[in-house]
């Protein structure tokens, strides 16, 4: 894992996760011992498609190195359709976000079910693993909110 | 301003040996609004919420974060102590630092950062909350179960017993389930027809059980209490109200090539056909895609030779809507198909068979009227080789990665019954391990082995390779004595993995139940909520949870059942306050927030208005609370921001945001 070369950089990694999936998903993580860097912090949603791009932005200009949103697999949304809305919304915000000079890297969709405590450790492990290779995100940070 | 009050929990040392609680206790007094910030040991414990309930009433706390373990596990546990203290229950927040921090960091200073990052983002939640009321919802007092098998019936005898309507919707013509189709269960040897039909005759006869045979659950809508279901009841093209049962039109009729399902195609039964002998209800179905009168138009000769008038060629669909408290889903399994496996030659020899079809071989009523024969050649075996775990416990993407579970105790079964009734047959089982966890499940196998002399070798077959003589060629590896195998068998069965019906996940859907990576439906916490689906209202009997053998799907059919009837006792249900709520004042009636809606909660409203003195009437989105399930998806259609979600607001979440990208 990646923690020894982290010593110049920790990114600010925000994972937004549904309720019922994923939220459960990195819990099973959890009580697995699953491990994954402490960078990465989880805002529980009720659904995917809470997520307003805002968050995102927002999330970016306050000096997010990278933001993923998990939520239930194509199919098994709690609420039938969230998981689609989010899947829409984000393949046109992440689109933006690449046009600004956030590289797609930094931003991430992924479907981790309840059951799926290792694809949520790994998931997160590649991710933070990409976020280093990215190095820190320079675009879209609002240096007024640097402290 | 608010007056937040923060509990840390040392959780035992599951959060106190990686993060040090005192550290965040310091560091979460710092932050704005808080006015109490303390640890303990068990937070949820008795001293523990006695601990929030003093700070409470003494510090006149108006919101509480706990750092604690999931707000899954305890969020309802602390909401309740606030409520007794005279806090509002919505006025809580959980920093999760047991799962999603100290459980998964080795580091104690790395966990330490991160328990204080999550206290600060609930604290700035928390900041935001704003007191929220439960409402009240009706129970349709009514229980839905899909499925007909052991699980199913069951469930409905159960919650029918406790004096609730129940209705079963069964897809196949009749009720009974892979039970049905055994022939004997271990590790008793009872006959399995002979336990299991009196359970269906009693749930055929139970006057509020009502039974939907050769039907589909086709559409459900509503939630928890208040469910709204379309059945399709399919077309049986036979009135069961005048049929008799007399099972004439299934002597006579002429097109008998279409394999018997029941029988796992072994042999051939008539297009007009009842599944089984003792097939509850006892009425014939036509299957159209094989009857020569659907197919041509000319035959006829089943309406012919019914003396009761039955047959009804022109019977359509019908869809029957029915509203439900409470759904019970027992779909059950199958077994896996083999495709992938070719190397066993199920698709190239006949006398290479799954354990189910060898099942119904067995069985008196079976294909071969319960002669242990080969299916080519009708020749009784010589010698019969078992290969345990085909697709199960499978390592690569072939097979199923789970224990299938009741394999090592059928096997075991089927290899005494055959020493027990052919003493001459030579039985050799090849295995990864035997596993025989269970009430007399390993005393029975290991009378197969010690008084029947069944041959156990541990290892694996490589390939079963049907010889030009009608022989199988097995050639396997016996681990213990580190030896290739080379043996004939006349007969060859494979203990297929199970796997769930595939029309769960359909049903899945519908329900919006969760369901995992093979399918097996989801539980709501998988050690403490067995029983129930993470989606309120709908619970779990049998096979579809996960594998299981009969005594444990009646155990917990009984378990879905309890839980179904004390859902249907109450007589309301207090629905989650966090639903969408629009601002009059910023709606501007587009209806983007109504077309993404999956619930259908959102109507639009003229009404007066006050905006800045100025009084005019306009037109704006109204929430339907008890429709609300709370989402979100609207709040992000929104155009003009005027709808937000209760208790995960735009602002509660831009806060956790902002705390964690501080």
């Amino acid at each position: 894992m990646s923690i020894e070369k982290t010593n110049e950089f920790r990114p600010k990694i925000v994972a937004f996760c549904c309720n019922w999936c994923s939220y459960a998903g990195a819990d099973l993580a959890g009580s697995s011992r699953l491990g994954y860097p402490a960078d990465v912090k989880i805002i529980r949603v009720p659904c995917s498609c809470r997520v307003n791009p805002m968050f995102i932005l927002r999330a970016f200009e306050k000096g997010a190195d990278g933001v993923i949103l998990c939520g239930c697999h194509p199919g098994d949304c709690h609420y039938t359709t969230g998981n689609y809305y989010a899947r829409r919304r984000m393949t046109l915000l992440f689109s933006m976000l690449d046009y600004l000079g956030v590289e797609n890297g930094r931003t991430r969709v992924e479907w981790v079910s309840a059951a799926e405590g290792v694809k949520f450790s790994t998931t997160m492990n590649e991710f933070v693993e990409k976020i280093h290779s990215l190095g820190k995100n320079v675009r879209l940070e609002d240096l007024r909110c640097r402290n | 301003m608010q007056r937040i009050g923060v509990f840390v929990c040392h959780c035992g040392s599951n959060i106190a040996a990686t993060v040090d609680v005192k550290k965040v206790v310091e560091m979460a007094a710092l932050e704005p609004g808080v006015v109490h910030a303390e640890d303990y040991q068990y937070m949820c414990s008795e001293a523990g919420q006695a601990k929030i309930d003093a700070a409470i009433k003494e510090k006149n706390l108006t919101g509480i974060v706990v750092c604690s373990c999931s707000p899954r596990m305890h969020e309802t546990t602390f909401r309740n102590a606030a409520k007794r203290a005279g806090l509002n229950p919505y006025m809580v927040e959980i920093a999760n630092i047991r799962e999603h921090c100290s459980w998964i960091h080795k580091n104690m200073e790395e966990a330490t950062k991160k328990a204080v990052i999550l206290a600060r983002a609930a604290i700035a939640k928390v900041s935001l909350n704003t007191p929220l009321q439960q409402g009240e919802s009706r129970v349709t007092k009514r229980a839905l179960v899909i499925g007909g098998g052991i699980a199913g019936i069951q469930t409905a005898l159960d919650i029918a017993e406790a004096g609730y309507e129940v209705d079963i919707v069964e897809k196949t013509p009749s009720i009974g389930g892979r039970m049905s189709q055994l022939d004997k269960t271990f590790p008793t040897l009872d006959c399995s027809a002979c336990i299991l039909t009196p359970k269906m005759v009693e749930a055929s006869a139970h006057e509020k059980i009502n039974i939907y045979t050769y039907s589909e659950v086709e559409k459900v809508s509503g939630f928890v209490g208040d469910f709204t279901v379309d059945i399709r009841k399919k077309a049986r093209s036979v009135n069961m109200d005048k049929c008799t049962g007399c099972g004439v039109c299934q002597e006579k009729c002429p097109s008998k090539k279409t394999p018997n399902e029941f029988n796992r195609g072994l042999n051939t039964r008539s297009a007009i056909y009842t599944p089984f002998a003792q097939a509850i209800p006892n009425v014939p179905v036509i299957d159209r895609e094989h009857c020569t009168k659907f197919k041509t138009g000319k035959c006829g000769v089943c309406a012919k030779v019914c003396q009761a008038g039955a047959i009804e060629y022109d019977q359509q669909d019908e869809i029957v809507t029915e509203k439900y408290g409470a759904i019970v889903v027992a779909t059950g399994f199958d077994v896996i198909k083999l495709d992938q496996y070719d190397e066993y030659a199920y698709s190239q020899s006949p006398d290479v068979i799954t354990s189910l079809e060898l099942e119904r071989i067995m069985n008196a009523a079976g294909p071969t009227k319960g002669h242990l024969e080969r299916i080519s050649d009708h020749k009784a075996p010589k010698n019969m080789v078992f290969i345990q775990c085909v697709g199960s416990r499978c390592a690569d993407k072939r097979g199923k990665s789970y224990c299938s579970k009741i394999c090592c105790m059928y096997t075991a079964k089927h290899a005494m019954l055959i020493r027990d009734k052919y003493p001459d047959v030579n039985v050799t089982v090849f295995y990864i391990d035997v596993r025989t966890p269970g009430k007399n499940f390993d005393e029975f196998y290991r009378r197969a082995v010690e008084e029947y002399g069944v041959n156990y070798i541990k290892g694996q077959v490589g390939k079963v390779a049907p010889q030009p003589n009608g022989q199988l060629l097995v050639q396997g590896v016996d681990l213990i004595d580190n030896k290739q195998i080379l043996m004939e068998a006349d007969m060859v069965v494979l203990a297929a993995a199970i796997e769930p019906n595939k029309d769960v996940r359909k049903i899945a859907t519908m329900l919006t139940a969760s369901i995992d990576t093979n399918n097996f439906l989801t539980e709501a916490h998988p050690k403490l909520r067995p029983v129930e689906s993470p989606t309120a209202g709908v619970f779990l009997s049998g096979v579809c949870q996960g594998p299981k053998d009969i005594p444990e799907t009646v155990a917990q059919a009984g378990a879905a059942a309890v839980k179904a009837i004390g859902l249907l006792a109450k007589d309301k249900l207090l629905t989650n306050p966090c639903t969408a709520k629009s601002d009059e004042l910023l709606c501007n009636g587009c209806s983007t927030c109504a077309n993404v809606c999956p619930y259908g909660a959102i109507s639009y409203i003229d009404k007066e208005v006050n905006d800045h003195g100025i009084r005019e009437t306009r037109h704006f989105a109204q929430v339907n609370s008890a429709l609300c399930q709370g989402c979100g998806a609207c709040t992000v259609a929104c155009p003009s921001g005027a709808m937000d979600l209760q208790g995960f607001s735009n602002r509660q979440i831009i806060a956790e945001v902002d705390a964690i990208c501080r």
